[in-house]
Order: C-alpha cells, then sequence, then structure tokens
C-alpha cells in the first residue's frame, strides 16, 4: 500500500472505524474452515435482498400504484420499457428465489443445530427476518393487480376477519375498504417500498449478532472454546480462517451457480410452469369474478395447506388461522425445545434424523397439497402432514432427550 | 353503466366458472413461433377477423411491425385501419357498453390471453364451435360452454354439429365432441393451418421479447460458466494451503 493511501485511510480510520470493522467482520472475523456448500445461502439471501432492492427501485420508476392503471403499467414495463421486461422478470424469479435461498438457510441451521445456545437470539432475528420476508411478499403479489394479486390478497385479508369479536373491524383496517380496491393498492404498494429496508437493517442486525457469537459449522462445534492460535492472530481460534480471503472467494463459486440457476429461470422458465408467476394473473383484476381455485405462490402454500386442513370451529376459521400462524411462530421457541446433547445432525441418533426428515417432506408435500384444489383427499391429507409438522416441534423435548447421540469430536473435521 | 356490467358479470360468472373446469382434452396447436410467416399471416388474420371485436391494447401496432418485419408501407396499408397511427396500441373503438347491449358480456381483451389460457386452449377453442340453435349468435363453444361469442370464422371453417354422449347419468346427453357436416370456403387442414397461425400471433403478442429473452439465455449462461471455471481456479488457488 502506498503512503498517500496510507495517509488518506488513517485520515478517515481517526474520525471513522474503516479499517477496523474491515477487519473484524472480514479479514480477520475467524469463520470455521470446514464450512461446506450449506454455508452459500447466508451471503445468497444477501446477494438476493439487493437484487429484489435494486430492480424493485427501478420497477417502480415506471409502476403505476393505482387500481386502474397497475395492471397495464406492469405490461408497459414488460413492453415498452428498455429492458423492462428483464427488471420485471429478476424481480418475480428474485421473489421465489429469494424464498427457496431462506429456506434452505433455514434447513442448514436445522442441520447444524446452528438455533442452540448460543445462538438462540440470532436463530430469533432470523425468524423476524423471514416474518418480514413474507409480509414483502405479501404487500408485493397485490401489486400486479392480476386475478390472484387480487384474490389472493382477498382470503388473506379475510384472515383477519376471523378473529373473534374484533375481525371485521380489524379486516376493514387492514384493506382500508370492505372489500380489496384502489385504496388497499394504494396502502400495500406503500409497505412493500418500505419494509425491503427494514429487511436490510434487520439483516446488519442478524450479522452483528452472528459476528458476534461465531459462525456454527457442520459439526456444530464452537472454534472459541477450542485451542486458540492459527497463522495470522495468535488469540484467534486454531479452527478459524480470516473469512476474506477464504469464503469470499468461495461463496463467489457459489454465487456463480446461484446466478446460473437464476438466469436459467429467467431467460426459459419465467413463470416456472406457472408456480413462479401464476396463469391467472395475466387476467387484470376482476372483483366480481372469482376464479374458481385461488392459491397463494408457493412459498405460502404450505401454510395455506395447513389453514385449509382445520375444520371451522363453531362456523368460524379462527382455528385455522391460529393453526397457521402457530406453524410460523413456532420457530420462536425451537432453541429451548432441543434437548440433545449435542448440536450437528452429524452426531444427532436415528430418531432425531428421521424426524428431520419426516418434517422437511411434510412441509414439501404440504406446499404441494396448498397449490391444488381443496378435496376430501387433499383435506386429509393436509391434517396428516399438518400434524407431523407440529410434531417435529411438539415433540422434540422428549425425542431429542431419548435420542442415542453419537461422541463429539474435540476438533472440526475436514 | 357500472351497474350494468356488474349485473352481466354476476349473471355470467357461473358459466365463466365452468369453463374453467377441466373440460374437454386440449388439441396440440405445434406453433412455431420462429416461423415469421407463420407470424405475419396470424397478424393479418387477427387484424380482419378478431380485431373488430377483440383488442390488442398492450401491443403497439410499430412493435409487431418491427418483430414480425413487417415495412410500414405493408403495415400502413394492410394493418392499420381508420386513424390509427403505427405507434398506437391496438385498441379497438367498441364501447363497453355497447359491447353489454350486443353480446351481454364485456369482450375480452386478448392480448395476454396465451398465458392466462394457454396456446393449446386457443387453437382448441377456435376449432370447437358447434351448431346450437338455443344460443343467441347459433353456436355454442365445447371448450367454452355458452360462451357468448359468435363463430367469426364459420365461412372459413363450415359448419359442425354437437357428438353426444348418451350413456350420461341422468339420462342428459353431454356434448363431448363436434364433427365437422358442412365444408366452409377452406378444407379442414386449411382451416387448422390458419388457427394454427392465429394462435401463434397471440402466442407472440402475450411476451413479444420471449424469442430475444430466449437468444440471450445463451450468452448469460455460457459467461456464467466460464465465470464459474475462474472462480473454481481461484478458490481453489486461495484454498490450497487450507487442511
Amino acid at each position: 500500500m502506498s503512503a498517500e493511501k496510507n495517509a488518506n485511510a488513517s485520515w478517515i480510520d481517526k474520525r471513522f472505524p474503516l479499517t477496523e470493522t474491515w477487519k473484524a467482520h472480514l479479514a480477520e472475523y475467524y469463520a470455521p474452515k470446514n464450512l461446506n456448500f450449506w454455508s452459500f445461502f447466508g451471503s445468497l439471501a444477501i446477494l438476493t435482498l439487493v437484487i429484489q432492492i435494486v430492480t424493485g427501485i427501478w420497477l417502480a420508476m415506471n409502476y403505476k400504484p393505482d387500481a386502474a392503471l397497475a395492471f397495464a403499467s406492469v405490461e408497459y414495463i414488460m413492453r415498452d420499457v428498455d429492458w423492462g421486461w428483464l427488471i420485471r422478470y429478476m424481480h418475480s424469479t428474485g421473489a421465489s428465489m429469494f424464498f427457496i435461498v431462506i429456506y434452505l438457510h433455514m434447513f442448514r441451521a436445522l442441520l447444524w443445530g446452528s438455533y442452540r445456545k448460543p445462538r438462540e437470539l440470532l436463530w430469533i432475528l432470523g425468524v423476524v427476518i423471514y416474518l418480514a420476508m413474507m409480509a414483502t411478499a405479501f404487500f408485493g403479489y397485490l401489486l400486479p393487480w392480476g386475478q390472484m394479486s387480487y384474490w389472493g390478497a382477498q382470503v388473506i385479508v379475510n384472515l383477519f376477519a376471523a378473529v373473534p369479536v374484533v375481525g371485521d373491524d380489524l379486516s376493514v383496517w387492514v384493506r382500508g375498504d370492505y372489500v380489496i380496491s384502489d385504496v388497499t393498492l394504494n396502502r400495500f404498494f406503500a409497505f412493500h417500498f418500505l419494509l425491503p429496508f427494514v429487511l436490510a437493517a434487520l439483516v446488519f442486525i442478524h450479522i452483528v449478532a452472528l459476528h458476534h457469537v461465531g459462525s456454527n459449522n457442520p459439526d456444530g462445534i464452537e472454534i472459541k472454546d477450542g485451542p486458540k492460535g492459527n497463522r495470522w492472530s495468535d488469540k484467534a481460534p486454531a479452527d478459524g480462517i480470516p473469512f476474506h480471503p477464504y469464503y469470499t472467494v468461495k461463496d463467489l463459486m457459489g454465487v456463480v451457480v446461484f446466478l446460473a440457476f437464476f438466469s436459467w429461470v429467467m431467460f426459459y422458465a419465467p413463470t416456472m410452469g406457472g408456480i413462479f408467476l401464476e396463469a391467472p394473473n395475466f387476467q387484470p383484476a376482476n372483483p366480481m369474478l372469482t376464479p374458481p381455485h385461488i392459491a397463494p405462490v408457493w412459498y405460502f402454500t404450505p401454510y395455506y395447506a395447513m389453514l385449509r386442513a382445520v375444520p371451522p370451529l363453531w362456523g368460524s376459521q379462527f382455528p385455522g388461522v391460529v393453526v397457521m400462524f402457530g406453524a410460523i411462530l413456532i420457530f420462536f421457541v425451537l432453541p429451548w425445545l432441543d434437548r440433545s446433547p449435542v448440536k450437528s445432525i452429524r452426531y444427532k441418533g436415528p430418531i432425531f434424523k428421521v424426524a428431520l426428515a419426516i418434517f422437511a417432506v411434510s412441509f414439501v408435500v404440504l406446499a404441494w397439497l396448498g397449490m391444488q384444489p381443496a378435496s376430501d383427499l387433499s383435506t386429509l391429507l393436509s391434517q396428516i402432514f399438518t400434524v407431523l409438522y407440529f410434531a417435529f416441534f411438539l415433540l422434540m423435548p422428549i425425542y431429542s432427550s431419548l435420542d442415542k447421540t453419537k461422541p463429539v469430536p474435540e476438533r472440526v473435521t475436514a | 353503466m357500472r351497474k350494468l356490467i356488474i349485473a352481466a358479470l354476476l349473471l355470467l360468472s357461473p358459466t365463466l366458472l365452468l369453463a374453467n373446469t377441466g373440460g374437454p382434452a386440449l388439441q396440440s396447436s405445434n406453433i412455431d413461433l420462429h416461423d415469421q410467416a407463420s407470424l405475419q399471416r396470424g397478424a393479418k388474420y387477427f387484424v380482419n377477423y378478431c380485431m373488430g371485436c377483440h383488442s390488442l391494447q398492450y401491443m403497439r401496432y410499430n412493435r409487431l411491425a418491427k418483430d414480425l418485419g413487417i415495412d410500414e408501407v405493408t403495415l400502413r396499408e394492410n394493418l392499420l385501419f381508420g386513424d390509427a397511427k403505427p405507434g398506437d396500441l391496438m385498441e379497438n373503438a367498441m364501447r363497453a357498453d355497447d359491447q353489454l347491449k350486443w353480446f351481454g358480456v364485456v369482450i375480452p381483451d386478448l392480448t395476454l390471453v396465451t398465458r392466462w389460457r394457454s396456446p393449446d386452449w386457443v387453437y382448441t377453442y377456435l376449432k370447437s364451435f358447434y351448431v346450437d340453435a338455443t344460443r343467441p349468435y347459433g353456436v355454442n363453444n365445447l371448450m367454452f360452454p355458452l360462451v357468448a361469442m359468435p363463430h367469426g370464422l364459420s365461412n372459413l371453417q363450415g359448419v359442425q354439429e354437437p357428438v353426444f354422449d348418451h350413456h350420461q347419468a341422468g339420462g342428459t346427453p353431454v356434448v363431448v365432441g363436434v364433427k365437422l357436416v358442412k365444408e366452409g370456403s377452406l378444407s379442414p387442414k386449411e382451416y387448422d393451418n390458419m388457427v394454427r397461425d392465429i394462435t401463434a400471433f397471440l402466442t407472440y403478442a402475450g411476451e413479444p421479447i420471449q424469442l430475444e429473452r430466449q437468444r440471450l439465455g445463451v450468452y448469460v449462461l455460457l459467461f456464467l460458466g466460464v465465470l464459474f471455471i475462474l472462480a473454481y481456479l481461484m478458490k481453489k488457488e486461495f484454498w490450497k494451503d487450507i487442511h
């Protein structure tokens, strides 16, 4: 580094901890040396958030949040705005990719036991991010003002009406009208624009928490508790390596593979056979015409299947709503449900492995069931898999303490 | 006006619902979006036979001309009617309340019809009109029971009669197919080709950029392929001393 550059750096450093921040979070942040591809999804989630914010701002330059103009403005972007089609497909594909990445990121946490002490707060912050993401996606899906935008929002907002006593007032308060209307579209646009920046702030806090406790790894071993001293520092964990350059170059590989999949969808299957962009959404919203089959986008369908699985009680859908939100909120208490003496699936016993497999299968099957028109068979299957989904959490204190674990090595394995 | 639309839509909603549930098997449209001549013919047919009623309100004439290789003189002479200008959207002049009066429905815009139905649906639909004296325009459609639309191409296709299934529970015979009883000015093969051209054109109009995006995608994926090799080699180089 030249003397001039050093002088510049020290001028800034006297006024802002630039070098210190760089070191603390990248060059001298020691991550376990045994991270595998599962750890890609954290950085990929940040990348996707950035893609969504940037493409979203550019879409907002031509989008009109007005019930009379919204649908046509999306087609205007797709046809008349230079590269508008690419920005729009990036954004619509990005929404689904964001959820794919986040679901894999969460599954990684389940595999490695990343929700366990000392990362409980990190996990909780992650669940808050997941909730904020779902809210953002929900608000955003109304904006194209297609049939599924409209009726999907109608169904979801009506869930609030199922709340006893205050329900009807609550749903009117959310919509700002008695049905989904121009008023609703306007406020959903405002929230859809705001929430991503809240998300960015939450992600920042998530990373502060992560770097405070240190990254977990496939072995679920705390490298901070192990021996000290590596090539770069006497005080750093022996099994840690600097995040930069080691994990920046490794994550770059993950980024390229991810972008290749992302691009394949964008250029060759932007609707993903009606899963990422639903066919009825190519019809403008029509408040007078209910589509024969309303299904939310795939990332919400597991919860939608649960909603439909629960029979109404005393003529109220409220129990279904409770089960649906409960399925998400139960993630908050996960750190205190796992009684296993070990963190990672590598050293957990067969019961946990089977339980996790059943949970993952249940989630996928529920997602599929949520897309199908309701039938007696699909309702029965939804009920069975909803019970299995909850059993994973509710029985965890029992099966995780019964399970036969393997001894955990002192140091991370290669 | 609004009340009229609402009333009409409410009256029709059971029909529209029915139209979306299952229905007869779709025939494969076999369109080829790379066949520019087919798209040009489709545009010609659409403008001459369909656009009297159906708009393409998100599509511009000059975009169509550019993408389909139609020069401006041909565009002006063959596709632009009235005072339409090349930069205009392909809207039409029929007012919504007139549409309601004449057809009982607001006539759907067809720009995106192949995206929310499917190309095969449009192709099969155009081949599935049959005579039905109970309908105001004398025809019904296998793909869209009780459809309000007259068969605009019947002079070309000829007359089709319904094929009934008499073995249905309840005793009411159900229309399960159509058969051509009187040829029009086109042979069945010629008519199929015409309908295929219209379907191809509407599929193009649903997403004018689609061929371009597929062409670009190859370069993007090739670039990422090369980038992956470089990223992999760089990772390997950095990590060679980590054990």
